[in-house]
């Protein structure tokens, strides 16, 4: 299901917490089978729910909770666009448009092609370098203009 | 002990209680939903806010521990209007659909809303929907209805073992629903619906029938496992409509079985038999009660005054009631018969001869969630005894060890510390095991004991177990119901003996029917099914299922002479009886059942007999005044439980011992080959729940009708997972899906005993073939 790089890292998490308390990384497992699936499955909720001893129910509970993981299939290129107010007062609203515009999509859609999903994000503490977004929940791009936007999707391949 | 003021009144409290508690102690009510005295603390419908002194904001009491001198306010302005702002908001979302809803008249949310609720909303924009989940046969749902107090999650959780529910999402868009399609399938799942404070789940076959203001409430006694839950059955127009629990802390608290709650619907089922019949060549008669008795009275004498007493036998079924089990081997005594069984499904007798008592729990059931060590022989727990189970969970939960010796080692949700999991015919082995590793711990065994163990060997298995053993304070050795009608049950029960008293343990005997203590406590117990009876008096069993061997007990009644048989329901017995008689039952009698704890409890009739059929036990008298049999007089079931336990429960107590001596043990390697493990499914326990429509469309009752075999052996016989096979025992054959459990050994083939589709199989135990079809 998972490679055994993944599951050595979700070890290393697991071993962060006492023998009897596996569930506690829950979250990070989900997160490095995110990563390496690109969404979390049914089967890979429960792949990740045998691995750490819990009832699968008690891990979609989580996976449903947190809105950076995917539970249903994304493009190659997740981008979240931060709209909250400072991100807004420093031009995010023409970012945003610009994105949509130029992929054809709205928000919560993948281009055609599987390359792009676009997602509408919320404030994600770095209100002083906004306008900004995040690239597949890992990498923030800061001060965004439309045509820094454009540059960065050249990038993604 | 913190003293704190409640509205005015002072009271002293337990340290470490909420104020949830202390009000129910001073008895002053707190408006609640989430809260329930069984669960954890979830705090998160917030309907419980009151006032504390000195505290800046409503608290709520379910999760607020008192402190010394607290001064607590619950009806005061400020509390009042917290809890009116929690019931607007937990209104918001709730559809005003009361009229229609199952739940109207008994709901939490109705009653509290006319207390704390306004008469109109401010709410006007449109109102969540949620999808409707598929929970299986038992529970209808409503999610809209939902206000995600969590009840029944955490009873899942904490209770049913398995958390087979959870809250999904969050804020608005939460969800109670199971994983992605699946559905409960916990033998406890049915007590969510009394859980629920709101119309969100209820009861699937009750849906849409009664409204709870039409039905009274009769208490009654579950008649199907040892436990004896108390219950309410619910009745209108002279028919049970549900049955919901009656609590009794030291029974079954506030929960019942899947089993209990359902198995009401065959009491209203279309098998019901609700005339007499005689058999006139191939057809069967409808006769009038008087015709019928003469005529099963006649037939039965003719056989007593040409072969003598012996030549008749009775067999009866455990789930009868004592009053019935006590006239019927009185009327059998009295015509000179001592062959009288309830154990049907037992393989070795003979043990009798070699104990005194009547087999029992060994303690008082409340005692179970105290236990710190345990060792379970031969129990299906959660099938046998879900209750009993949920008690051993908790005590697990508090740092019990549970140690487990069976043919396959099922899930208990429960953590176990140390197993055995051999095939049926290594158990007595296995527990010679245990029993000489607690000897080389130091322990002494009766010395008839000692001297046979010298070429045991002992498993690594084994001797954790005996650690386990003796270590710790109140510990137990339960015998479920699979070691009881095991072909070396002697044994086994001799072997326990010995270890529990080289462990200081208690020895208990989990009944597995409602009265089985009761039967042997009246004597309806001779030894093995006679099989060579001329006559035979059948009292609601359903011999072809019930029996260790069932084609062979058919065999005999087929040749006998005269079969009489009182029964509630149609069925298999219409093919060989010669006369039936339509008995109530338990809803429809008075009556008494002794649980596993040697507890009676008596109940009454809920409502009338059906059609023409008459309580069991006053059918037996008139049979015993048509006999001229002195001592047939009773006028009620009191009188008759008064002839048949004159002490009542004093005298139960005396009576009651699980001792056992002399049985020699045949310490034999286990052969090779395959082996059955036929278990009484959990829904196929007696002739009601054999009759439950709900029930038999469950998950437990679809996987009776397979045979389970662990992958390696599938993969060894060739075989493949899912299709169907041919299983052969002693001659027999039966066709059933094969399916895949690797919690099975793999030498060990599990196929469901007292199923109609292995009722063709001889013998619950022992070598068993497999093949394709």
């Amino acid at each position: 299901m998972l490679s055994s790089d993944a599951l050595a890292q979700i070890d290393t998490e697991i071993a962060k917490y006492p023998a009897e308390q596996k569930q506690s990384a829950v979250m990070a497992a989900l997160r490095i089978a995110q990563t390496e699936k690109g969404w979390l499955s049914t089967e890979t909720i429960e792949f990740v729910a045998d691995y750490l001893g819990m009832p699968a129910i008690a891990v979609y509970e989580v996976a449903t909770f947190y809105n950076m993981y995917d539970l249903k299939p994304v493009g190659r290129h997740k981008v979240t666009v931060c709209t909250n107010l400072p991100c807004r007062l420093q031009g995010a609203d023409r970012v945003a448009e610009h994105l949509q515009a130029k992929l054809g999509i709205g928000f919560g859609e993948t281009t055609a092609d599987g390359r792009y999903t676009l997602v509408e994000g919320e404030c994600m503490g770095a209100c002083g370098d906004g306008p900004l977004c995040l690239h597949n929940n890992h990498k923030m791009h800061t001060h965004l203009t439309p045509e820094s936007v454009d540059k960065l999707l050249d990038e993604l391949k | 002990m913190p003293h704190i003021e409640i509205d005015g009144k002072t009271i002293e409290v337990a340290p470490g209680a909420t104020l949830m508690d202390a009000a129910n102690q001073a008895g002053i009510f707190i408006p609640h939903f989430c809260y329930h005295k069984k669960l954890s603390i979830a705090a998160n419908c917030r309907m419980c806010l009151v006032e504390v002194e000195k505290a800046p904001k409503p608290l709520p009491a379910c999760a607020t521990p008192v402190t010394e001198g607290m001064k607590v306010r619950t009806h005061s302005a400020k509390a009042v209007a917290a809890q009116k702002g929690v019931m607007e908001l937990l209104l918001i979302n709730h559809p005003l659909d009361c009229p229609i809803c199952d739940q109207g008249g008994e709901c939490q949310l109705q009653d509290l809303a006319v207390g704390y609720g306004a008469s109109a909303s401010r709410y006007a924009e449109p109102k969540r929907v949620v999808r409707e989940k598929d929970l299986g046969p038992l529970i209808a749902t409503d999610m809209t209805r939902c206000i995600h107090c969590s009840r029944c999650v955490r009873f899942s959780q904490e209770i049913a073992g398995r958390m087979e529910l959870g809250m999904v999402h969050r804020g608005e868009h939460t969800e109670v629903m199971p994983f992605l399609e699946q559905q409960m399938h916990s033998e406890l799942s049915g007590n969510v619906i009394d859980l629920c404070p709101v119309g969100a789940l209820t009861s699937k076959p009750f849906r849409y029938s009664a409204r709870t203001w039409e039905l009274s409430r009769r208490k009654s006694i579950s008649p199907h496992d040892g436990l004896g839950a108390n219950l309410q059955l619910h009745t209108k127009d002279n028919r049970v409509y549900r049955v919901v629990p009656q609590e009794n802390e030291a029974i079954n608290e506030c929960w019942l079985a899947d089993r209990d709650r359902y198995a009401y619907e065959a009491l209203n089922s279309e098998e019901r038999l609700t005339r007499p019949m005689v058999r006139d060549g191939d057809k069967w008669i409808e006769v009038d009660w008087q015709k019928a008795l003469n005529q099963a009275a006649g037939a039965l004498r003719v056989l007593r005054d040409t072969h003598g007493g012996n030549a008749l036998a009775a067999l009866a079924s455990p789930h009868q009631t004592l009053e019935e089990l006590h006239l019927l081997q009185k009327l059998m005594r009295g015509l000179g018969s001592g062959r009288i069984e309830h154990r049907l499904g037992q393989a070795d007798f003979s043990g009798d001869a070699k104990r005194q008592g009547v087999t029992w729990l060994g303690m008082p059931i409340a005692e179970l969630n105290q236990l710190q060590r345990v060792l379970l022989i031969g129990a299906t727990l959660r099938k046998e005894q879900p209750l009993i189970a949920q008690r051993l969970r908790q005590a697990v939960k508090f740092g019990a060890q549970l140690n487990v010796l069976h043919a396959a080692d099922d899930d208990l949700y429960c953590r176990v510390a140390n197993k055995l999991i051999v095939k049926p015919s290594a158990w007595v082995n296995a527990l010679a095991q245990v029993a000489k590793a607690l000897q080389e711990a130091g322990a002494s065994l009766p010395a008839e004991l000692a001297g046979q163990l010298n070429d045991i060997t002992v498993s690594d298995s084994a001797r954790a177990i005996a650690a386990s053993l003796n270590t710790g304070e109140r510990k137990a050795l339960l015998l479920g119901a699979v070691a009881q009608n095991h072909p070396a049950a002697a044994q086994l029960h001799q072997l326990v003996a010995a270890i529990a008293a080289a462990c200081g343990a208690k020895l208990g005997f989990l009944s597995p029917a409602a009265n089985s203590v009761g039967a042997q406590l009246v004597g309806v117990q001779s030894g093995p099914v006679a099989l060579d009876a001329k006559g035979y008096l059948l009292l609601g069993v359903e011999p072809e299922l019930d029996a260790h061997n069932g084609p062979e007990l058919l065999k005999a009644l087929q040749a006998a002479e005269c079969v009489v048989a009182l029964t509630a329901f149609k069925g298999r017995v219409m093919d060989y009886a010669d006369v039936v008689l339509p008995i109530a039952p338990f809803s429809e009698t008075a009556g008494s059942f002794v649980n596993m704890e040697g507890r009676l409890q008596s109940f009454h009739a809920a409502v009338t007999p059906q059609g023409e059929a008459r309580p069991a036990w006053k059918v037996l008298r008139v049979l015993g005044n048509l006999f001229n049999l002195a001592g047939f007089e009773q006028n009620s079931a009191e009188e008759v439980r008064q002839e048949a336990l004159p002490q009542g429960e004093a005298g139960i107590a005396a009576r009651l011992d699980n001792a056992i001596h002399g049985v020699a043990l045949a310490l034999q390697p286990p052969g090779a080959g395959i082996e059955r493990l036929g278990e009484v499914p959990i829904y196929q326990l007696d002739p009601l729940v054999r009759r439950a429509p709900a029930l038999q469309q469950t998950q437990d009752a679809r996987d009776a009708a397979c045979a389970w075999a662990s992958g390696a052996l599938i993969q060894r016989l060739n075989l493949i997972d899912g299709e169907h096979v041919r299983v052969r025992q002693a001659g027999a054959e039966a066709v059933l899906r094969l399916c895949r459990d690797d919690r099975l050994p793999d030498d060990v083939l599990r196929v469901a005993a007292a199923h109609p589709l292995t009722a063709g199989l001889a013998g619950r135990f022992g070598a068993i073939s497999v093949e394709a079809v």
